[in-house]
């Protein structure tokens, strides 16, 4: 029986890396909070998670213009934030709602985290067989 | 790499931010500063802030903010009648900015509160890649 580590870490490892890329973009908004024309923009998660489940299979990068898939797989569902109040200079940066979404992920990113250093732990006692 | 980006656009947005404290000092001090003719009298500047996207191509491209300009508030100078003000001109007369302190002090508690918000962040960050760093070590 052979360890298959892409199937040990289940979705968490591409979760990690959405995550990851969601921190840096609720910081860009949280940044551009006073730039004036900026667009507040978001990871549209629902739409990650339906293009995940309906592409289980992995591509393989054979040519140098492949798109690697780890590196920039949530491009495309990346959205422009929906604002219920305009301002005046066209930035659409709401800070209390960027706030409480970074928050959320920072806790989403430590659960994914958590989850991804149990799997190793296990996968270590079990290399150990103490 | 791309972790770090993070850092590099919470450190745009408090250089951002801390110029435009800067410029609020600078227009609160010399909101008393006279000059001899309406020309000479300081003006209030204020920072553009540009959002620049770096890394277009590259799909994780990030927007980290730039002060593109200095804007110089157009306001009528206040002339005053002081003879005795060693900078009087020939009339008696001195100019002081028209500052809005008030103004001011509002830029300045949103500047600062944006400063906050960009610390909060970088420390958040730091504390989840550190955390990355110690994973399946119990």
């Amino acid at each position: 029986m052979t360890v298959n580590f892409d199937k040990a870490f289940g979705v968490h490892d591409n979760a990690l890396l959405l995550f990851e890329r969601r921190t840096q973009l609720i910081s860009e908004n949280i940044a551009n909070v006073d730039t004036p024309g900026y667009k507040a923009r978001d990871i549209n998660f629902n739409q990650v998670l339906q293009n995940q489940r309906e592409q289980s299979v992995k591509l393989d990068a054979t040519h140098k213009s492949h798109i690697n898939l780890s590196q920039g797989a949530f491009s495309e569902n990346i959205e422009f934030r929906q604002v219920e109040q305009s301002s005046a200079d066209g930035n659409t940066v709401d800070m209390q709602k960027e706030k409480a979404a970074f928050a959320e992920n920072a806790v989403r990113y430590q659960t994914t985290l958590r989850v991804l250093s149990g799997k190793i732990m296990g996968l270590k006692s079990a290399f150990k067989g103490e | 790499m791309s972790v770090f980006k993070v850092f590099d656009v919470a450190g745009s947005g408090m250089s951002a931010q801390m110029l435009r404290l800067n410029t609020v000092a600078s227009n609160l001090a010399n909101a008393e500063t006279m000059a001899s003719n309406k020309q000479d009298v300081y003006k209030a500047r204020h920072p553009v802030f540009e959002s620049v996207l770096q890394d277009v191509g590259n799909m994780d491209d990030v927007a980290t903010v730039k002060v593109s300009g200095m804007m110089q508030e157009d306001t009528a100078a206040t002339a005053h009648y002081r003879p005795n003000h060693p900078l009087a001109n020939k009339e008696g007369y001195v100019y002081s900015p028209n500052i809005d302190a008030v103004a001011e002090m509002a830029d300045m508690i949103s500047a600062s509160r944006s400063y906050q918000n960009n610390v909060e962040v970088l420390s958040t960050a730091k504390e989840l890649l550190l955390r990355t760093l110690q994973m399946g070590q119990g």
